[in-house]
């Protein structure tokens, strides 16, 4: 097991009860799935914000695993000890 | 019985669901066919709860695209109180009180880029909690392409006797019910599959539909009966259930789909919007992308009563409120649909359109309402109370709300600088 820092975007803070990050314990092979259903653990609700029920991630989210952006859920988190959640803020 | 409205329905004894063989009682405000004097029959009107108290006040519920608000009056209806927005930044798509609840509050939410979602209040809005399960389709099928709800775009409170029921429209289509007054969801599988994937009918429903995409609205309920359902898809059309939504029937005979190729489609048509008359269930009344049309039930064909209108005017538009009480007595707001669709008031001149007759002649209501001006008011955007005289109120999408306290005759500004309003209901708070 390693700790792996997940850090959220502001328009989510209403789901993590105002915290920017949290860190979560996950096996050393865990992929990107896995860090967000203990995000999801922790606080609840926040998951269906960024992923849809076919497990895709919306259109207007980007989750990076380190500095890459992660195509989908199963991306393995590798080596690497931080995930992002971005959240694009468009349109008028 | 509950306090309410009793209107007469009619003599009919050839109409099971107009003649009941025993006393429905529901707590209030509820639905009611009772045995009324001289073999007559009544049905007790589903307004809105009357104010009983001072804390009771008339209120209107406003979904906007960045956020809801609540407007509070007087009893006179005449000073209005706009109060803070809530859910600031999220698109508001309906805000709707249940009348079985009178404090519960649901919102149909689409927050920011942040996936689809219902709210609800259980004290009249001073605080909210967001659905623990929010309507969410089945997950697909290893190599299925699976359907995402986008936005919840429309709630429809349940029957009367189904306390905490309530039905939820989305975009893209799909139906969601809950049993829990807003917290958990599920999907209406004969919605959810058995129309949207018949294969007769998947090339007419499952089409881009609205700006916003393909949307379901216009959920009713038949007030004698919880089984008996109604539902508008745009596009797609108008569809029915006798069976509490296990089996879709199209209902859409007589109204024109202009914009495709095949001349009498049995689906694929564009309800606006749908409404029951809510002193004669059997009466529909239909604004839709091709006209206005009254369908009296248990008829199967639409009649186009917009060809009324004056040619000028048209009658096109978005949304159709019916009178509380009087059957025969509708508004519609028309929308210029001429060439290139402008959606904006005809000519530049805003206007309410009335039918007393059941659609046989239109009067015009424009006293005090702008001009020039170019006006677009959406589906969901203009409401009656259950005042008398019954109080109207539009929204546009510039962020103004548009108010009669006297059935149309005048119009006033409640509100402006809103963000554009989406949809306008009547409440009680």
């Amino acid at each position: 097991m390693r700790a792996v820092r997940i850090a959220i975007p502001p328009a989510l803070h209403s789901y993590s009860g105002g915290r920017s990050a949290v860190e979560v314990m996950l096996p050393a092979d865990a992929r990107l799935a896995e860090a967000i259903a203990a995000v999801e653990a922790r606080f609840p609700g926040l998951r269906f914000r960024i992923i849809d029920e076919q497990d895709r991630i919306r259109p207007h989210i980007k989750l990076f695993v380190g500095i890459d952006a992660a195509p989908g859920l199963d991306t393995a988190l590798g080596g690497e000890r931080e995930v992002h959640i971005i959240c694009a803020l468009s349109g008028g | 019985m509950p306090a309410g409205l009793i209107v007469e329905i009619g003599t009919d004894p050839g109409c099971p669901r107009t003649k009941p063989t025993s006393l429905v009682c529901h707590t209030p405000p509820a639905w009611a066919c009772e045995p009324g004097v001289s073999g007559r029959f009544l049905v007790r009107v589903p307004v809105m709860p009357t104010p009983t108290g001072p804390a009771s006040r008339p209120a209107l519920l406003i979904g906007t695209r960045k956020g809801a608000f609540i407007l509070t009056a007087d009893a006179d209806r005449q000073h209005w109180t706009l109060g803070a927005p809530h859910f600031l930044g999220h698109v508001i798509h309906h805000v709707v009180q249940d009348p079985r609840d009178p404090a519960v509050i649901l919102v149909a939410a689409k927050t920011g880029h942040l996936g689809p979602t219902v709210f609800r209040s259980t004290d009249a809005g001073a605080s909210w909690t967001e659905a623990a399960t929010p309507p969410a389709f089945a997950k697909a099928g290893e190599g299925e392409k699976g359907r995402s709800v986008d936005a919840v775009f429309w709630l429809t409170p349940g029957h009367a006797s189904r306390p905490g029921h309530w039905y939820a429209g989305t975009s893209p289509h799909g139906m969601f019910e809950s049993d829990d007054g807003g917290v958990t969801w599920r999907g209406v599988a004969g919605y959810n599959v058995g129309v949207l994937t018949d294969p007769a009918l998947n090339k007419y429903v499952d089409t881009p539909g609205s700006p916003v995409g393909p949307i379901t609205h216009s959920i009713r309920v038949d007030p004698r009966d919880a089984r008996h359902l109604y539902v508008g898809m745009s596009s797609g059309g108008i569809f029915e259930s006798r069976d509490a939504g296990a089996v879709w029937k199209p209902l859409n005979r007589g109204v024109a789909a202009d914009y495709l190729p095949e001349p009498d489609p049995i689906a694929g048509h564009d309800p606006h919007c749908v409404v029951l008359a809510p002193s004669d269930p059997d009466r529909l009344w239909q604004q839709n992308h091709c006209g206005i049309y009254r369908l009296d039930r248990p008829g199967e064909v639409w009649e186009r009563i917009g060809k009324a209108m004056p040619t000028d005017v048209g009658d096109i538009g978005f949304a159709i409120v019916a009178h509380p009480r009087d059957r025969d007595t509708a508004w519609v707001l028309p929308m210029d649909g001429s060439t290139v669709w402008p959606r904006t008031s005809p000519g530049g001149r805003p206007a309410v359109y009335r039918t007393s007759d059941a659609g046989a002649s239109w009067t015009r209501q424009d006293n005090g309402l702008p001009r020039p001006a170019w006006l677009t008011s959406y589906r969901q955007g203009f409401c009656a109370d259950a005042g008398d005289p019954v109080g109207l109120c539009f929204g546009t999408s510039s962020g103004e709300l548009w108010a009669s306290r006297d059935a149309g005759l005048t119009w006033r500004q409640l509100a402006a600088h809103l963000p554009a309003v989406v949809s306008v209901t009547a409440a009680v708070l």
